[in-house]
């Protein structure tokens, strides 16, 4: 597994990253307006209704981002190929940040709605097992320091976080049901689409391409903490008496 | 044969570590104590409560047989010893599993009369609360046996273990403080039985994917 | 990857069955490497020594071959078996007295071997085991704890228990000479005499080149990762440079 070849790093980051960033980043800005400026007001929640062209698309990609982990991690335990450990840990650390979003957005809105900062709905509640849970193997991975066992531990823990989080959330929908809580509405009217899809798509690109960047970053430590993936052939061996290092 | 020789020496271990079963026993007793005075002296609250406070308690204590079940197999590198003879990964994972739940179950049912006592907090469905002592068990060694694998063998054990493990119990967690509700105050909708279910599922799901995971966890 | 460049006598014993063949074995931690491109072959039935000084890699070597940890690059084969392909197989084969000494220090020492002893599928019973304590001179303290024990007799039931193992073909013995007494060093010689009736495959790392060479077919010498030298055991300590370098401060 060890001896795959670290992934090539180019000099910069691809450009293509950058404008995928910066796409998504000016789609969201555009949808966000519509939605938050410019759409009707919803007819029974008022104005606070209009986080949900938001919080949807954010929804959508934090579940979208900690699955693309999911894969990530099970291609590096198949596969043993570095850049999936690289990306692996891009994805995690987007959708911890998109999930954490997510709660502070449901917190947003809840407190002018019921009075409260948190309502125990279920989609909520999970959203926050899942910050819990990957937030805990972003640390995991602080604490190893071996790159090979770092890797491994951390596919191994985001498999089993990843399997969990339709269990967590079952469980905290029958937990819920019992005492007949309203759950945070997942439905905008047909006619306030646009502004979802626009943010949806930019949050996307956003996150894609912040991936991408975040697992370019994790290359290069790779690359530090390794060293080139080849020792140095026979003629050019550092006879004894220098620094053990032959790179 | 692997699995029976390795719960053997799981066993032989916690057998040897008894003393301290006994130490995490009383931790267990304490936090139940110190749980009550978050609540005061209002004893229809503290029934009300007890269930969740015993399974927090047990889940604390957890945290501490898990780590310890490791301990002995880190000092002197004893499990890397045991995967060279050789002996397949899946039979220490499962033979540690066992023990540790085991364990766990037997500090959930000492705790039970600390329960009673304090919280006024008693059942005469005492077969269905042993049950679910160990269906909840179950459901806390096995992630609990993977992650203790893991964690000590990295820094900052005490604080990774926790860290990872209480997230994924959660469903642990629910089930098991609604079922032990529902057997101290009354299911009068015979809810029990969903909650019994939920356990089963998550303990089938979770101890066969930890057992498939664990190699990869130990492998140098 | 080719074998090693250098001359050596163990191509002259290449009609022999080989018991270990390892080709370009590579193994890094982090940054640095500990093993480059080592091979070599040794012949069934014969007694390696891997010479070398403090962080040469004999212990990384001896270690990838037990299959305790994996090579980055290079293959090697035990009987036939490859290290990767077939791991289960190679343990079966092997038997590892290492620097970890792979005890529970909370069960007896008897216990330990009991443990062993089950899970290889042999007659764990007191009786059949008390035998093997005796040999390792640990009879009178079957019954207590190794953290109780000093390191020499630590030593001495890890012994015990690669001893166990009585069908391993191939054993890896990393320093065996370490921490012992005079009577342990003669322990140590035993067994190798007995590992070779068995017609067992030994390779020992070790410094105590004097001792080694009287009992040793061949030795090999790393120096920082790499193979420097391959030959007959007396060629090896006849070597002068390497001889004042590798024996333990004060002699032995």
């Amino acid at each position: 597994m060890a001896d795959a070849k670290a992934p090539p790093v180019e000099r910069g980051a691809p450009a293509i990253a950058y404008a995928l960033a910066g796409l998504g980043a000016l789609l969201l800005l555009w949808g966000s307006y519509w939605g938050l400026m410019l759409a009707p007001k919803e007819a029974y929640m008022g104005d606070v209704q209009r986080i949900m062209y938001i919080h949807v698309p954010t929804a959508w990609n934090a579940m979208l981002a900690l699955t693309f982990a999911f894969g990530c991690a099970l291609a590096f335990l198949l596969r043993g190929d570095w850049k999936w450990d690289a990306r692996l840990e891009a994805a995690m650390e987007v959708g911890v940040t998109l999930s954490l979003l997510l709660c502070m957005q449901g917190s947003i809105w809840a407190k002018p709605t019921w009075g409260v900062w948190w309502d125990w709905d279920p989609r909520l509640t999970t959203t926050a097992v899942m910050v819990f849970a990957f937030s805990g193997i972003l640390a995991l991975r602080r604490f190893v320091d071996d790159p090979v066992k770092r890797a491994v531990w951390s596919s191994v823990a985001a498999i089993v976080a990843y399997v969990d989080v339709p269990i967590v959330y079952f469980s905290v929908k029958w937990w819920n049901s019992l005492h007949q809580m309203q759950s945070t509405p997942q439905t905008v009217s047909s006619a306030f689409h646009w502004p979802l899809r626009i943010n949806a798509f930019g949050i996307l690109f956003l996150m894609f391409g912040l991936i991408s960047l975040r697992a370019r970053l994790a290359t290069l430590r790779l690359q530090s903490e390794l060293g080139p993936p080849s020792p140095k052939p026979v003629a050019q061996y550092v006879p004894a008496g220098a620094t053990g290092d032959t790179r | 044969m692997h699995l029976a020789a390795a719960l053997h020496k799981d066993v032989l271990l916690q057998w040897r570590g008894r003393a301290q079963v006994v130490a995490i026993f009383v931790f267990g007793a304490t936090s139940l104590l110190l749980f009550s005075f978050a609540i005061g002296p209002d004893s229809a609250a503290l029934r009300q409560h007890a269930a969740g406070f015993i399974w927090l308690a047990l889940l604390l204590s957890s945290t501490l047989t898990l780590a310890d079940s490791f301990h002995s197999e880190m000092e002197e590198r004893a499990l890397e010893g045991l995967l060279l003879l050789p002996v397949s990964p899946g039979a220490l994972y499962y033979g540690k599993a066992l023990a540790n739940w085991a364990q766990l179950s037997f500090l959930g049912i000492c705790l039970v009369p600390v329960m009673v006592v304090l919280y006024d907090a008693f059942t005469t469905r005492f077969l269905g609360l042993v049950g679910i002592i160990l269906l909840g068990s179950a459901g806390l060694s096995a992630p609990g046996t993977l992650y203790a694998a893991m964690t000590s063998q990295a820094r900052a054990k005490q604080t990774l273990l926790p860290l990872l493990l209480f997230p994924i119990v959660v469903p642990v967690l629910l089930a098991s403080v609604k079922a032990t509700s529902l057997l101290i105050l009354g299911d009068p909708m015979g809810q029990i039985r969903s909650w019994a279910l939920l356990l089963v599922s998550f303990d089938l799901i979770c101890w066969s994917l930890s057992g498939l995971l664990f190699g990869r966890v130990v492998e140098d | 990857m080719p074998s090693h460049t250098l001359a050596s006598p163990l191509a002259d014993d290449a009609a022999l069955p080989v018991a270990v063949e390892a080709s370009g074995l590579c193994r890094r931690y982090g940054r640095r490497w500990a093993l480059i491109d080592v091979s070599f072959r040794v012949p069934r039935g014969t007694l390696l020594m891997v010479a070398g000084r403090n962080g040469s890699g004999k212990t990384t070597l001896l270690r990838v071959l037990a299959t305790a940890i994996r090579a980055d690059r290079g293959t090697a084969r035990i009987e036939g078996k490859d290290l990767r392909a077939e791991p289960q197989e190679v343990r079966d084969r092997i038997g590892l007295l290492s620097h970890q000494t792979y005890l529970y220090d909370s069960l007896t020492a008897l216990e330990n071997l009991q443990v062993a002893a089950r899970f290889l599928g042999r007659d764990a019973g007191r009786v059949a085991l008390l035998p093997l304590l005796e040999e390792v001179g640990l009879a009178d303290r079957a019954d207590d704890p190794p953290a109780t024990f000093s390191a020499g007799m630590r030593r001495r039931l890890s012994l015990a228990r690669v001893l166990l193992k009585k069908d391993a073909s191939v054993v890896l013995l990393d320093e065996p000479y370490g921490q012992l007494d005079p009577p342990g060093f003669r322990l140590v010689d035993r067994l190798l005499g007995r590992l070779r009736e068995r017609g067992a495959t030994v390779l020992m790392a070790t410094h105590l080149l004097d001792r080694a060479a009287e009992l040793c077919d061949h030795g090999i010498v790393l120096e920082q990762g790499r193979l420097a030298w391959s030959g007959s055991a007396a060629d090896l300590a006849a070597r002068s440079g390497l001889n004042a370098a590798a024996l333990p401060e004060g002699g032995v």
